[in-house]
C-alpha cells in the first residue's frame, strides 16, 4: 500500500499529510488521523488475508467431496478466517479508522484525549498482528474462532496458545481505544457542542466503547484461563479433571456476543450521518437513534447465553436468554424505521456512500429478522450450528458492518485524502458488492435450515447447488471488494481535488480544510446550531463556524 | 499487566511531562479532568477483567464446596492476613502521600512514597514466602501435584477429591498471581513517582499523577481485600 | 425439486410439524416486515428524489410514531417468543416410557446401544411410532447430535449425560450429522438414521441380540462388587439401589436431588460429591477403571431396578409394539 505517500495537492497548504515527511513522522505520530491512515493500512492488509482465507474455503466446498485441501487445512482455514475476520479486520474496522479520525474533529476537538495511548494501541494491534501471523504462518489453529473447550485445551495439536495471546494482546488494543473514545466524548467536546448537538455516528461510538471496555477484558481472562490450562493442566474447563467446558461457552459469549455490536454500531452511526447528508435531512427520531445505541450496548451484554440453547443448559435459562434476546431487536427495529422515515420527503441523492447505505438497510433487516429465528428456542434448536447461522452472522457482520465501513470510507474519503474517487466506478461497486453478496450469503439460508452443519470439510451430495451458487457470490463479492481498493489508491494520485466540503454537508468535521491540518481547527469553534442543520445549509442561512480567542 | 502499565505510566508521563498545558486541551482542568476520568474507566476494565476470575471461582466454589474448605484451609492464613494489614498500611501512605504534595511538604511526600513501595514489596515478600510453602507442599496444579488425605472441614471422615482441590489452587494461583504482577506494576508507578516528586515537579497546583498513580494503587488493594477472605477465610472457625 | 437442490429438509418426527409450522409463521412475519421496509425505502427514494429547486422538509421526529413501532414489533416477538418457547419445551421433555438408547461419542464416531442391547456405529435403526429417548455422553470434545430430518439437535458433553428424545413418523433413512465442530474429522462423524416400519423393527432387533443392556449392567454390578455394599435389603453399607431410580435422595448435607442418570453417573464416578444421609462416604471412585459404555450399563441397571414399578403404574402407556423391558430384568 501507498497510503503513506504524501500527497501534494494543487494548492500548497499545509495539512496533516504533508507537514512532515518520513518514516518516523509515521510510526511516532500521535495526531489521531495518521493514526487512523496506519490503521487503514493494516486493517485493509488483514481483510485481503481474511479473505484469502474465505476463497479458499468457498473453493473447496464447490463440490461435496474434501477435494481441494486436506480436512486439516480446511478446519485451519475457518479458524483463522474467523480469527482474522473478527480481531483483526472488524473489530477496528470502523472505530479505529473513521472514529479515529472523524470523532475529535465531529466534537470540535484538536485531538483524542490520549494521543500516545492512540498510538500504542496501534502498536499493541501490531504486535497481535504479528502474532497472528506468526501462528498462522507456523502452522495455524484449527479450533474455530470460537476456542470451544476441552477440544482447544487439551486435544488440537495446533498453536492454540499462541492465537490466544495474540487475540488477548488485541484486546487491548481495543480497550484503549474504547478508554480514548470514552474520554474523548465526555472531557473534550467544543463550548456549545452539547450531547443532543452529537452527530449520531458520535453516540454509535460512545457505546461501542462501554461494550469495548467492559466486555473485551473478559475475553482477555479467559483467554489467559484457556492458556494456561492448555499448558498446565489444571482442570479449570476439563471435566475429565472436574472442570466445566460450559464455563468457558459463558466466559467467551458475553464478550463475543456483545462483540457483534462493536462491528455493527459504528456501522450504524455511519449509515446515520449518510442518510442525513444525502436526503438533505435531521434524521428523523435523533433521540431515539442516539439511545437505541446505548440500550444495544446494555441489553447486548444480557444475552450472551442464546449461542448455548442446545449446549446443556437449562430449559429455564435458556427461555430467560431467548426472551431478553428480543429486548435488543427492539431497538434494532427502531433505528431501521428512523432511517427509512428520515427519507420522507427528502431531497434523495444517490451517490455511492447512499447506494452503500442502502444496502446497508436492505441487508442488516434481512440479518436482523434472521435474528428472530435465531432467539426463537424452537427454531434454534434444528438451525444452530448449520448454515443458517452463518449466513445470518454474515449478513449482519459483513452486510452490515463492512456496507456501513465502506460506506464511511467513500463518504469521508475527500476529507481523509483530499481527492475524490471515482463516482461512476464506487457506484459499480456498490451494486456488485450487494449483489454478490445476496448471491453468497442467500442460499446458505436454505442450506442452513435443510440441515447442513457449519464447519463441514464434505457434505453430502444433494446441498451441492446450494453451495455451488454460494461459491459464485463469492467471486462476485471479490470482485466487488478489490475495485474499491484500486480506485481509492488511484484517485490519491490522479483523483480531482476535494473541496472542503464536497457533499455540503453538516458537521464540524466538513468545516475544516480537506485534508484537515494536524491540529483540525485553527481556532476553537462554538458551536451554536443543532446537528443536521441541513435546512440552514440548502438555504444559504447557514450560519457561520463562530470561534472563540 | 503490561498494558496498565504502559497506561498508567503514559498518562502520567503526558501530564508531568509539561506542567503547561498540552497542545490539545483547552484548559488545564480539562485536562487533569481528563486525565483521572480516564484512570476510573481503566479500573472499570480491571474489575471485569478480575470479574471472569471471580465468576469461575463463585461457581466451583458453589460445585465443590467441602473441596474448596478443605484446600483453602492449607493456606497460611496468618501470612494473608499479615500481607492484609500491610496493604491497607500502603492505603494509607498514598493517601498521606497526596495530602503532603497538596500541602507543599516535599520530605513528607518523599517518605509517604518510599514507606508506600516498601509495604509493597513486602507484599511480594511475604507473598513469596507463601507461593514457596505451597510449592513445597506439592499444592502446585500441575504433574506433581499431591493433595491425598486431607479432610473436609466438618467431615473428618471424608477426604476432599484431590482434583477438585486443584482447581481450587488453578484459581489461587492465578487470583494471586495477576495480583502480583500488578502489584509490581504499581511498583513501577510509584518508583517513577518518587523520582518526579525527589525532582520537585509536584506542587499544591499540579499533582495529577499522584492522584491517578494513587488510584491505581487503591485498586489493586480493594482487589486482595475480596481475594483475601475468597481464598483464605471460607472455612476458618474459632 | 432435484434431488441436488433441495428447499426442504424431510420431515420425519413430531417435533419437525411444530418447528416447521413456526418457521413458516416467521417467514411470513419477516417476509411482510421486509416487504414493508423495502417498499416503504423504493418509494420515499424514488417519489423524494433531488429536484432542482425542492428543498427537503424538516420533521424532528414523532413520539406517538416511535412508540408505535416499538410497541407493535415487541408485541410480535413477544408471540414468537412464546410460540419458539412451546416448541422447545416440548422438544426438551420427553414422555414418560420412552425407549433408551445410549449414545457415547468419540472423534469421530457414534457409538449407539439399545436398552435391549443391540450395539451400532454411525447408524441407529428405530421403528415408527415409538418415542425414543437418547441418553448421551462424549469420551473427549464436545459433538453434537443432529437429526435434521427430525429437526432435532443436542450438543453432547464429556463427563456428564446430556438427554434428547424424538418420535419419528415416518420410515426412511435420513442424515445423522455431529453439528458441534470436533476436530479433523468433523465433516466425517455422520451416519444414518434408519426409521423401520415396526415389523421390519422387530426382526432386525432379534437378530444376533446379546441380551438388554440392564443384564449386562447386572452383570458388571457383580463383578466390579458393587453388591457386596449396596444389597437389596436395607443392611449394606451403602444404600439399596432398589428403586432408587428417578425418585427423590436426601443428602447429607441437607439437599435433596432427583437420582436421574447424571446423578448415577456422578455417584459411580465421583463418589464423594453426593453422600446419602446416613451413610459414610466409604466408596471409592471408579473413574479410569469403567469405560463409557460401562457406565452406561451399570445407569441401565439401576434404572431396571425401578423399572418394575413404573411400568405397573403406566400400563395404560404400554404400546404393543414396545417390549415391555422391565420383564427382561425380572
Amino acid at each position: 500500500m501507498s497510503m503513506a505517500t504524501p500527497i501534494v495537492t494543487p494548492v500548497e497548504r499545509e495539512d496533516y499529510l504533508n507537514k512532515e515527511y518520513g518514516i518516523a513522522s509515521w510510526l511516532l505520530t500521535t495526531d489521531h488521523k495518521r493514526i487512523a491512515l496506519l490503521y487503514l493500512i493494516s486493517i485493509t492488509f488483514f481483510f485481503f488475508i481474511g479473505g484469502f482465507f474465505a476463497l479458499l474455503i468457498r473453493l473447496e466446498l464447490l463440490t461435496p467431496a474434501g477435494d481441494l485441501v486436506q480436512a486439516d487445512t480446511y478446519n485451519k482455514l475457518f479458524t483463522m478466517h474467523g480469527q482474522v475476520m473478527v480481531f483483526f479486520f472488524l473489530i477496528p474496522s470502523i472505530p479505529a479508522v473513521l472514529g479515529n479520525f472523524l470523532i475529535p474533529m465531529m466534537i470540535g476537538a484538536k485531538d483524542l484525549a490520549f494521543p500516545r495511548i492512540n498510538l500504542l494501541s496501534w502498536y499493541l494491534y501490531i504486535i497481535a498482528g504479528i502474532m497472528m501471523l506468526h501462528c498462522i504462518l507456523t502452522g495455524g489453529v484449527d479450533t474455530g474462532w470460537t476456542f470451544y473447550t476441552p477440544f482447544s485445551t487439551a486435544f488440537s495439536n495446533t498453536k492454540v496458545i499462541e492465537a490466544g495471546l495474540a487475540i488477548f494482546v488485541s484486546g487491548f488494543s481495543s480497550i484503549l481505544t474504547g478508554l480514548n473514545f470514552v474520554v474523548t466524548i465526555h472531557r473534550m467536546r467544543a463550548p456549545g457542542m452539547t450531547w443532543s448537538r452529537l452527530p449520531l455516528f458520535v453516540w454509535s461510538h460512545y457505546a461501542t466503547s462501554i461494550i469495548q471496555i467492559l466486555g473485551t477484558p473478559v475475553i482477555a481472562i479467559t483467554l489467559v484461563l484457556v492458556v494456561a490450562e492448555r499448558a498446565l493442566h489444571l482442570g479449570i474447563f476439563d471435566p475429565k479433571l472436574g472442570g466445566d467446558p460450559l464455563l468457558f461457552q459463558h466466559l467467551f459469549w458475553f464478550y463475543s456476543h456483545p462483540a457483534v455490536y462493536i462491528m455493527i454500531l459504528p456501522s450504524m452511526g455511519v449509515v446515520s450521518e449518510v442518510i442525513a447528508c444525502f436526503s438533505r435531512k435531521r434524521i428523523f427520531g435523533y433521540h431515539f437513534v442516539a439511545l437505541s445505541s446505548l440500550a444495544i450496548a446494555v441489553f447486548g451484554f444480557l444475552v450472551w447465553a442464546h449461542h448455548m440453547f442446545v449446549a446443556g443448559i437449562s430449559v429455564y435459562a435458556a427461555l430467560v436468554f431467548s426472551l431478553l434476546s428480543y429486548s435488543v431487536a427492539v431497538p434494532s427495529a427502531v433505528k431501521v424505521f428512523n432511517w427509512t422515515a428520515t427519507l420522507y420527503k427528502g431531497s434523495i441523492h444517490y451517490d455511492a456512500p447512499m447506494l452503500y447505505a442502502f444496502g446497508f438497510l436492505g441487508l442488516f433487516t434481512i440479518g436482523g429478522l434472521t435474528g428472530l429465528f435465531l432467539a426463537a428456542l424452537g427454531i434454534d434448536v434444528h438451525v444452530t450450528d448449520t448454515y443458517f447461522v452463518v449466513a445470518h452472522f454474515h449478513y449482519i457482520m459483513v452486510g452490515g458492518a463492512l456496507m456501513g465501513y465502506l460506506g464511511g470510507l467513500h463518504f469521508w474519503w475527500p476529507k481523509i485524502s483530499g481527492r475524490l474517487y471515482p463516482e461512476g466506478w464506487a457506484r459499480l461497486a456498490a451494486l456488485i458488492v450487494f449483489v454478490g453478496f445476496n448471491l453468497t450469503f442467500f442460499p446458505q439460508f436454505i442450506l442452513g435450515y435443510v440441515g447442513m452443519p457449519r464447519r463441514y470439510y464434505q457434505y453430502p451430495g444433494e446441498f451441492q447447488v446450494l453451495n455451488v451458487m454460494s461459491t459464485a457470490g463469492a467471486t462476485v463479492l471479490g470482485i466487488g471488494y478489490l475495485l474499491p481498493m484500486i480506485y481509492f489508491l488511484w484517485s490519491m494520485r490522479y483523483g480531482k481535488p476535494a473541496p472542503d466540503n464536497p457533499w455540503k454537508a453538516a458537521g464540524l468535521e466538513w468545516q475544516t480544510q480537506s485534508p484537515p491540518t494536524t491540529f483540525n481547527f485553527e481556532k476553537e469553534p462554538v458551536v451554536t446550531w443543532e446537528a443536521y442543520n441541513y435546512d440552514e445549509i440548502d438555504t444559504g442561512h447557514k450560519e457561520e463556524v463562530k470561534v472563540v480567542g | 499487566m503490561s498494558d496498565s502499565q504502559a497506561t498508567a505510566q503514559t498518562s502520567v508521563h503526558e501530564d508531568l511531562h509539561s506542567p503547561a498545558l498540552l497542545h490539545h486541551f483547552a484548559t488545564e482542568e480539562q485536562q487533569r479532568n481528563a486525565s483521572s476520568f480516564g484512570m476510573w474507566i481503566f479500573l472499570g476494565t480491571e474489575v471485569m477483567f478480575f470479574g471472569g476470575l471471580f465468576v469461575s471461582y463463585l461457581i466451583y466454589r458453589l460445585w465443590y464446596f467441602g473441596d474448596f474448605g478443605a484446600a483453602s484451609k492449607s493456606i497460611n492464613a496468618a501470612l494473608g492476613g499479615t500481607n492484609t494489614a500491610v496493604l491497607i498500611c500502603s492505603s494509607l501512605t498514598v493517601v498521606l502521600a497526596i495530602w503532603a504534595a497538596q500541602t507543599a511538604r516535599r520530605g513528607m511526600l518523599l517518605v509517604m512514597l518510599a514507606l508506600t513501595m516498601l509495604f509493597g514489596v513486602a507484599f511480594l515478600g511475604i507473598k513469596g514466602i507463601e507461593y514457596k510453602d505451597k510449592f513445597d507442599e506439592h499444592h502446585v496444579p500441575g504433574a506433581s501435584f499431591s493433595f491425598q488425605n486431607v479432610p473436609i472441614p466438618g467431615h473428618p471422615d471424608q477426604y476432599a477429591n484431590p482434583q477438585h482441590a486443584q482447581i481450587f489452587f488453578a484459581l489461587y494461583f492465578i487470583m494471586t498471581g495477576l495480583h502480583a504482577l500488578h502489584m509490581v506494576v504499581g511498583l513501577g508507578i510509584f518508583t517513577w513517582l518518587f523520582v518526579s516528586a525527589w525532582k520537585g515537579r509536584f506542587t499544591p497546583e499540579y499533582h495529577t499523577p499522584l492522584e491517578i498513580g494513587g488510584l491505581y494503587w487503591h485498586f489493586v488493594d480493594i482487589i486482595w481485600i475480596y481475594l483475601f477472605p475468597l481464598l483464605y477465610l471460607i472455612d476458618r472457625h474459632p | 425439486m432435484f434431488d441436488n437442490f433441495p428447499l426442504w429438509p424431510a420431515r420425519a418426527s413430531t417435533a419437525a410439524g411444530n418447528v416447521d409450522a413456526l418457521y413458516i409463521f416467521l417467514i411470513i412475519v419477516s417476509g411482510m416486515m421486509t416487504l414493508l421496509v423495502f417498499t416503504a425505502i423504493i418509494i420515499f427514494a424514488a417519489r423524494y428524489r433531488h429536484r432542482r429547486g425542492v428543498l427537503a422538509e424538516q420533521i424532528e421526529g414523532s413520539i406517538p410514531l416511535e412508540v408505535t413501532w416499538s410497541i407493535i414489533p415487541l408485541g410480535v416477538f413477544m408471540v414468537i417468543f412464546v410460540w419458539g418457547a412451546v416448541v422447545y419445551f416440548h422438544s426438551r421433555t420427553p414422555p414418560r416410557d420412552s425407549t433408551d438408547v445410549y449414545v457415547v461419542a468419540k472423534q469421530w464416531m457414534w457409538k449407539l446401544q439399545h436398552a435391549e442391547g443391540q450395539r451400532e456405529i454411525n447408524s441407529l435403526h428405530i421403528p415408527v411410532g415409538r418415542d425414543v429417548r437418547l441418553i448421551m455422553t462424549s469420551q473427549d470434545v464436545i459433538h453434537s447430535f443432529f437429526v435434521p430430518a427430525f429437526r432435532m439437535k443436542q450438543d453432547v458433553l464429556p463427563g456428564r449425560y446430556t438427554t434428547a428424545w424424538f418420535h419419528a413418523t415416518k420410515a426412511g433413512t435420513y442424515h445423522l450429522f455431529c453439528a458441534e465442530y470436533c476436530g479433523t474429522q468433523h465433516s466425517g462423524m455422520i451416519g444414518d438414521i434408519v426409521v423401520m416400519e415396526p415389523a421390519q423393527y422387530e426382526a432386525w432387533m432379534s437378530g444376533g441380540n446379546t441380551g438388554p443392556l440392564s443384564a449386562t449392567g447386572e452383570k458388571l454390578f457383580a463383578e466390579l462388587g458393587c453388591a457386596t455394599c449396596h444389597r437389596s435389603d436395607t443392611q449394606g453399607r451403602g444404600p439399596t439401589l432398589q428403586g432408587v431410580f428417578g425418585k427423590p435422595v436426601q443428602l447429607q448435607d441437607g439437599r435433596i436431588v432427583t437420582a436421574d442418570e447424571n446423578y448415577i453417573r456422578e455417584s459411580i464416578l465421583d463418589p464423594g460429591s453426593k453422600i446419602v444421609n446416613g451413610f459414610k462416604p466409604v466408596m471409592p471412585t471408579f473413574q479410569g477403571l469403567v469405560s463409557e459404555e460401562q457406565v452406561n450399563a451399570l445407569v441401565a441397571y439401576v434404572k431396571s431396578l425401578s423399572a418394575a414399578s413404573a411400568v405397573k403404574t403406566n400400563t395404560a402407556m404400554a404400546q404393543p409394539t414396545a417390549p415391555a423391558k422391565g420383564n427382561q430384568v425380572q
